[in-house]
């Protein structure tokens, strides 16, 4: 082990030292956090660099794209033909009930067009694959194969075949960032679908729960209720599913009911999950900045950006170009939570 | 050292590195993950400072941010201070026997981890919990296996 280096350049002029070199790097590290975390100025950086490092992802995302190949390509006849069956069987159930659902969609849209409310309509869809790579462990993150050439923008919501997935929040050139439901510092906005009641559900850090902790022992909720994205924050679309009620324990003695609910889209099994573009409803709805329970995590700013993530969505889906006028999208989610959490 | 290491080495023990963190891994697995790229990054400083410096661990930092999305700036400031450490001290470190080796790089890992649990609290989204440490546990416990590799390639 034990050998000498040496160092060839002369002892005069060999540059600042070691500690001042240190110095300069970390000023330069914490200049470039404060204007990561403050402010979006570093979006060009951030994009640049995610392009340096995208050869390396789809390097490591590569040998699970080529076994799915395979896969695909390997299935003999018979299972070929069972899955045909099985997906025009499913295609037909879903013909079925759209038959309805269109009836009930243009009569609802012409419902609410009498009451000057228009619904929040997909306009534009894409389907983006989770590549397999690993990002923080502790945080509940993916990485998409889509990026700033197909139109993402930061803040987009993302859904899966069976409920509300999660949103962007970090765009790249070729890729981009998503924030699951269930990450600990995400909150989705959300209403009870039987009795209409508002309140937030925030992600636990656990892929198969998430908290409603603004319940107060009397609200009309039980296991079982499904769960809505309410619309508000701006955001999520209305009326996509979020979850299902799994628990509901009211204890006298505390003021908020201890509410818990199962995402129904598979965070953890997913491969591939649709990203949105959608007009959110013109008429801003009255937002009263109301003050927190105590039990929310939550500043003044965040009260007062409440109005500003709409804006954004909005300017941001028309153009189909991501705008960076946006706090980050947590933020956007936890800035809806403080407005409507006191609103039940 | 700087007469045997070439840059070659260099880049491609690095990118080796950041396959290595990015390569998915069975959830258990994941929050155990080595630091592979502060580890190469303490092995360089310590066996060649003069080529792969405080620049070399800046930029490898930075492209940890990249690749991990975390904050920009969070490793790398990380990776500058471990890098720092490592280089004031390399002359002594690099003679001593390899276990005790693998202790101070224990010391290193903590302070690089406290680093990053001192900023996640700064910024707000601080998860605490004691498996953030394990990756620190288990770096240590790789330095020997690594070091015998890396000191094959370079040191002939």
């Amino acid at each position: 082990m034990a050998s000498f280096g040496y160092d060839t350049r002369p002892i005069i002029g060999r540059g600042p030292s070691l500690v001042a070199r240190f110095l300069l790097f970390a000023a330069i590290s914490i200049a470039l956090m404060v204007a990561d975390h403050r402010n979006n100025y570093l979006d060009q950086v951030r994009n640049t660099l995610s392009a340096g490092v995208y050869p390396l992802q789809w390097l490591v995302d590569a040998p699970f794209r080529a076994s799915r190949w395979m896969n695909e390509s390997v299935t003999d006849r018979d299972q070929l033909r069972a899955e045909n069956t099985r997906l025009a069987t499913a295609l037909r159930d879903a013909q079925v009930k759209l038959q309805k659902f269109e009836a009930l969609t243009t009569e609802n849209q012409r419902l609410r067009e009498l009451g000057d409310a228009a619904d929040d309509v997909a306009s534009r869809r894409l389907i983006a694959q989770i590549m397999r790579v690993d990002l923080d462990p502790l945080r509940h993150r993916v990485l998409l194969n889509k990026g700033q050439s197909d139109g993402v923008f930061k803040g987009q919501p993302i859904l899966d075949a069976h409920g509300v997935f999660g949103q962007i929040t970090q765009v790249g050139r070729h890729t981009s960032e998503a924030l699951m439901i269930s990450d600990p510092e995400h909150a989705i906005p959300v209403r009870v679908n039987r009795s209409g009641l508002r309140t937030i559900a925030s992600g636990t850090g656990n892929l198969n729960k998430l908290e409603l902790p603004f319940l107060t022992g009397e609200a009309d909720i039980k296991v079982g209720d499904l769960l809505i994205a309410s619309g508000l924050g701006g955001v999520f679309p209305a009326g996509y599913p979020v979850g299902t009620v799994s628990k509901v324990e009211r204890n006298p003695a505390e003021t908020f009911a201890t509410v818990e609910a199962k995402p129904l889209a598979r965070l953890d099994s997913d491969y591939e999950v649709v990203l949105i573009w959608y007009q959110p409803p013109a008429v801003e709805p009255a937002i009263a900045p109301v003050t927190a329970p105590t039990a929310a995590p939550l500043s003044v700013e965040t009260l007062e950006s409440t109005i500003k993530p709409r804006a954004s969505a909005s300017s941001s889906s028309s153009s189909a170009t991501p705008t960076n006028t946006a706090n980050t999208a947590a933020a956007n989610a936890t800035s809806a939570s403080a407005s409507s959490s006191a609103t039940p | 050292m700087s007469s045997r290491t070439s840059y070659w080495q260099i880049l491609l023990t690095t990118a080796i590195a950041l396959l290595l963190t990015i390569v998915p891994l069975p959830q258990l697995l994941n929050f155990g993950r080595p630091d592979w790229m502060l580890l190469l990054v303490i092995y360089w400083s310590l066996n060649a400072p003069f080529m792969a410096g405080l620049m070399y661990a800046w930029g490898c930092g930075l492209l940890i941010d990249a690749l991990i999305g975390t904050l920009t700036g969070q490793h790398a400031l990380a990776y500058v201070l471990v890098a720092t450490l490592a280089q004031q001290f390399h002359l002594r470190i690099r003679v001593f026997p390899v276990l005790h080796q693998a202790f101070v790089v224990l010391l290193l890992l903590t302070v690089y981890h406290f680093m990053l649990f001192w900023i996640d609290g700064i910024v707000g989204t601080t998860l605490f919990s004691w498996i953030r440490w394990l990756p620190a546990l288990i770096g240590a416990l790789i330095w020997p296996f690594m070091v015998a590799v890396l000191d094959t390639s370079n040191r002939r």
